[in-house]
């Protein structure tokens, strides 16, 4: 009786997982051995290990690598120094709070700040470096990419700093390590599952953004997420597409299982 | 004490660059100039613009009523998923269970809007308002999983015991102790997915037809044709929406927290 009422909820739930997340991951598997005239054929694996799409994987892996590095530099000090203040719940929420602005409004005040005549080059102009082409460029990517993707990397580790025991660092210190020492022998690997996650969050994201590259990178960077759109909803070759998705998928378990942490 | 001097001046430093961007959107749309850059004078007719903007408008509600609807029947479906996850007793069912409820909240955006594009062409249905619809459901629901989860293992399993043991059925415990106590999740949770289908972009532009739009796709679209101030002016009135949202929101749950307080003495 007990057993047949719980059942009620399993039911509808394994309807959706079935539906939402196996149906779809099948059907791009399904779809990836079909071309574009719909027949069956293992081309496109052969067509992704040509030099074209190999080097675009790499160049997304390298991108999206450095996205990575680059948040992590600047939110692990940020994350630090959150923990130490006064109203941190307050200061954390600050820092959150650009995310609740739409991601594409973010994007495109870049379009403004990096523009010609826009605040970056009004600074350079001052500091006497002069106007630079900063819009459609490499750095332009990675800077906007980064400033996205800084808030999800403060929150895990921050999370991870505030869950630390205090009294472990005091030990350490009257144990006579230096600040430096004790921050990498007891702060970082104790906060380690933060960073994880932390990397985890961005790097993903980042193979597949395609938003970005299109309005800041003028199609000058391309990364897996970009030739998945191109070819599901401009060139309608959903197989190749689907074949993209494959192996984006593949490097998303591996990233989850590297990252992931074993408890 | 001269550390923590340079830590601030670093605080400092990183908050100007997550607030750049958003005030620079606000301050050039009341720029007369029409660029976003040069401020030529003090001008309200971006906003007019916006507001005589009716397909701007239809979209602005469009999006609206995909979010609540979708965050709204999400948290039904999560709830049930929590429930389900909960009662399960063997260790490996349970693990499996969440390891395919997290795929759809790892796997990126493109992957979703994909899969979702080649499911939904199978299936036969219409691109459009629907199938943002349901695959906003469909994201979503993972989300209210994950913040009920936690809820229910908080829940001491005596009071489930003790209301059995008064006589309660199934249906009591459920409407009178269960989803009382996990309260505080569901809402979360749907918050959470009402934030998540207000921002998506990346699903929705796949899954989205030609006559059916949200406002993230609108934005995208206009901005790859240039800037157009108007859309500053709907960033600023967003911006403000949302300050409101997350003061309200803050204030609530410290009078919530407050209230609880009180009633705990």
């Amino acid at each position: 009786m007990k057993s047949s009422v719980r059942n009620v909820y399993l039911f509808p739930y394994i309807l959706w997982i079935a539906l939402c997340v196996v149906a779809p991951i099948a059907l791009i598997v399904y779809d990836s051995f079909f071309d574009i005239e719909g027949h069956w054929t293992l081309e496109n694996y052969e067509k992704f290990f040509t030099p074209i799409y190999l080097k675009m994987a790499l160049s997304s892996f390298w991108y999206a690598f450095l996205i990575t590095i680059f948040s992590l530099i600047i939110a692990y000090p940020t994350a630090y120094l959150l923990t130490k203040t006064k109203h941190k719940q307050l200061w954390l929420l600050m820092i959150i709070l650009p995310t609740w602005v739409n991601l594409l409004l973010k994007v495109y005040a870049f379009l403004g700040i990096f523009g010609m005549f826009g605040l970056a080059n009004a600074i350079l102009e001052t500091v006497g470096i002069g106007t630079k082409q900063i819009l459609f460029t490499d750095f332009s990517f990675v800077f906007v990419s980064v400033y996205i993707f800084i808030p999800f990397m403060v929150l895990p580790i921050f999370n991870a700093l505030e869950e630390m025991n205090p009294s472990l660092v005091d030990a350490a210190r009257d144990l006579g390590a230096s600040g430096w020492t004790t921050f990498r022998r007891v702060v970082f690997p104790l906060t380690l599952d933060g960073v994880k996650a932390g990397c985890q969050a961005v790097f993903i994201p980042a193979l597949s953004l395609f938003m970005i590259t299109r309005l800041i990178a003028g199609n000058r960077v391309i990364t897996l997420g970009t030739a998945i759109e191109e070819h599901f909803l401009v060139t309608q070759d959903w197989g190749m597409g689907a074949t993209i998705a494959v192996f984006l998928i593949m490097i998303m378990a591996l990233v989850v299982i590297v990252t992931g942490n074993r408890r | 004490m001269r550390r923590m001097k340079w830590g601030n001046v670093y605080l400092i430093f990183v908050f100007i660059i997550l607030y750049t961007p958003i005030f620079y959107l606000l301050f050039y749309s009341f720029n007369s100039g029409g660029t976003m850059h040069h401020f030529k004078g003090f001008t309200l007719e971006w906003y007019r613009e916006v507001f005589h903007d009716t397909r701007l408008l239809l979209i602005v509600l469009n999006t609206l009523i995909v979010a609540l609807f979708s965050s709204l029947i999400s948290t039904v479906f999560g709830v049930i998923g929590a429930l389900a996850i909960y009662y399960v007793k063997s260790w490996r069912v349970k693990q499996a269970l969440l390891t395919l409820n997290n795929v759809l909240i790892v796997s990126p955006d493109v992957i979703i809007g994909a899969s979702f594009l080649i499911l939904f062409t199978l299936a036969g249905i219409q691109l459009g308002f629907v199938s943002v619809l349901l695959s906003h459901i469909a994201f979503s629901v993972p989300i209210v999983v994950l913040m009920v989860l936690p809820k229910l293992q908080e829940m001491s399993p005596t009071w489930v015991d003790a209301a059995r043991d008064l006589g309660a059925n199934e249906w009591h415990i459920l409407t009178r102790v269960v989803l009382p106590f996990i309260t505080p999740g569901i809402f979360a949770g749907f918050f959470m997915a009402l934030t998540y289908s207000l921002d998506d972009f990346a699903v929705t532009f796949f899954v989205t037809g030609n006559g059916f739009s949200t406002l993230s796709v609108e934005i995208y679209s206009r901005a790859r044709q240039g800037i157009s101030l108007s859309i500053n002016a709907l960033s600023t009135l967003l911006f403000l929406l949302t300050v409101v949202l997350v003061a309200g929101y803050y204030w609530i749950s410290r009078k919530g927290s407050r209230l609880y307080g009180m009633w705990k003495k």
